[in-house]
């Protein structure tokens, strides 16, 4: 036995790995009493080692906890039903073993976000089985209770088993990514904007999501979008300490105190955007990473490339065709060629893509107008747009622009 | 996203339906209720005592002044709620959809976005 105490990071990290190797040798049609298995040995893991020490090969000690609490659960009255067949698996593993040290995690990440399931159900199944957070920590993460979150996971699992999912699936690492990474955005936007709620981080739900980003990123460096999506990630989270004020208010872009940025974050993710630029075509994550990294480098708003911005924006806009896309340039439109060219995007928008009501629509509106000098359009504007959000740390913000406007 | 599915109830609609479609109601909450618990989106319901139970506290010149209820001269009324989390609008409004008093003319059913939770049972 040894110390220094594992990490609870450290400790969460082996849960994918240990599952995995479950998974090969029993496959996905055990993967509910797997993941229960994995999940029993963190509690074990956390109950008995700052008492006894932290073993010498953790993973090790995890993996066997973890089996022997699979085999009590095969040989238990609950799982009669299955008990033929487990027993045969037992004795007769599934898959091949992989290499000593092989990491099965993105893997165990891919079945997680099967396209079998709904959004919220990948969400869910990922935070438990691969973050190794309890049903009462996800619950209390997206305010919900437990027993949804129960269920939720439950179904999920049962999806899983039926959709008849191979492990790890046959295919090379990159493919099927797309779920994950998309996943994993979300995770870290429902921390970052809490979409709902009065405040406006949940800290738990970005760090977790920036963790597994980092663990995808590491398994596959050279994918553009896995480097694109951590880089976002770290340059959005850099800002953290600056985007809220006294009080909780929201602060925007344009009047943070950039002193407060996080410069490390910053350097990570252009570190890892300029390895990853090069030599491919950029994806809708590696865009939006790059036009981070400008107003990241940005001493202020007008010292900021706009124009190379505004480029950026054309080409996500052409990738991704989404009027969300197009609104964020029409502000970037305003910066190169002036309020009134913003706001004739804008109103080509309303006018085609989006609802005329939409909030995030009318907040750049209200913006643009308040920028062209237009102040009793802004301040109504602004006020229309504070009754569409559904963000109280939004609606809180826009309300007091539209005050400031007198 | 959450969604709460105010149930607007107008009580001479109900009493004017027999005992059997009354019956059915309540079967097809339970049976929604069921469905919902079962894909995950259920987070709670409440069903609300009639008005005449009410007890309004509103202020008059700045004090808060307790009047028991009928306090409203409408013919509906908040029946109850269910609150959904589900992953867009669009899927509460199809279960919505599915509630009785959807396919009861003088019932009306409000799908309402949340924006902000807190509680036990939020």
């Amino acid at each position: 036995m040894s110390s220094p105490a594992v990490s609870e990071d450290l400790l969460r990290t082996f849960a994918p790995q240990v599952l995995g190797t479950l998974l090969r040798r029993y496959g996905t049609s055990q993967f509910d009493l797997c993941e229960n298995a994995v999940q029993e040995a963190l509690l074990a893991a956390h109950e008995q080692w700052p008492a006894q020490g932290t073993p010498d090969d953790p993973r090790a000690w995890l993996l066997t906890a973890a089996r022997r609490r699979l085999i009590d659960q095969f040989r238990s009255d609950a799982a009669r039903r299955e008990r033929e067949l487990s027993q045969a698996q037992l004795t007769h593993p599934l898959a091949q073993q992989p290499a000593p040290g092989h990491d099965d995690s993105l893997e165990v990440l891919k079945l997680c976000c099967h396209p079998a399931l709904t959004t919220s159900a990948q969400v869910a199944l990922t935070l438990r089985a691969v973050g190794g957070l309890t049903t009462a920590q996800i619950a209390r993460a997206y305010l919900i209770p437990e027993a949804t979150v129960a269920q939720r996971i439950s179904r999920a699992k049962a999806k899983i088993r039926d959709a008849g999912a191979e492990f790890p699936a046959p295919a090379t690492p990159e493919d099927r990514l797309d779920p994950v990474l998309s996943v994993l955005y979300l995770m870290f936007s429902e921390g970052h904007t809490a979409t709902t709620g009065d405040s406006l981080y949940d800290t738990d739900l970005t760090s977790e999501a920036l963790r597994l980003a980092r663990q995808v990123y590491a398994e596959i460096p050279d994918h553009g979008e896995a480097a694109g999506l951590l880089a976002l990630m770290l340059l959005t989270d850099a800002r953290r300490a600056a985007r809220t004020g006294a009080g909780g208010l929201m602060v925007p872009l344009d009047e943070q105190d950039r002193t407060l940025w996080n410069q490390q974050d910053i350097r990570a993710g252009l570190d890892i955007l300029q390895r990853a630029l090069p030599g491919q075509p950029p994806g809708p994550y590696l865009l939006q990473a790059a036009i981070a990294a400008l107003h990241a480098e940005a001493p202020s708003t007008d010292e900021t490339d706009w124009a190379q911005i505004l480029i950026l924006y054309k080409v996500l806009e052409h990738t991704t065709g989404n009027p969300v896309v197009t609104l964020n340039r029409a502000v970037a439109e305003a910066m190169v060629h002036g309020p009134a060219a913003g706001l004739a995007l804008v109103d080509e928008l309303a006018d085609h893509s989006l609802p005329t009501g939409h909030h995030r629509l009318l907040a750049v509106r209200a913006h643009l107008q308040e920028r062209a000098g237009q102040t009793s359009a802004a301040r109504e504007t602004y006020a229309l747009a504070a009754r569409r959000t559904l963000s109280t740390a939004e609606r809180d913000y826009l309300l007091s622009r539209a005050r400031r406007l007198g | 996203m959450k969604y709460l599915v105010l149930m607007h109830v107008d009580p001479s609609v109900i009493e004017s339906l027999s005992a059997d479609e009354q019956q059915a109601i309540g079967d097809g909450h339970q049976a929604f209720l069921a469905k919902a618990t079962e894909s995950g989106e259920m987070l709670s319901t409440k069903a609300l005592g009639d008005p005449s139970q009410s007890v309004v506290i509103r202020s008059q010149g700045g004090k808060p002044q307790v009047v028991e209820g009928p306090f409203a001269e409408t013919k509906e009324f908040m029946g109850g709620y269910y609150l959904l989390d589900v992953d867009s609008l669009e899927r509460a409004i199809e279960l919505a959809k599915e509630l009785p008093d959807a396919s009861i003319d003088g019932l009306a059913l409000e799908v309402r976005p949340v924006m902000f939770s807190a509680g036990a049972d939020m």
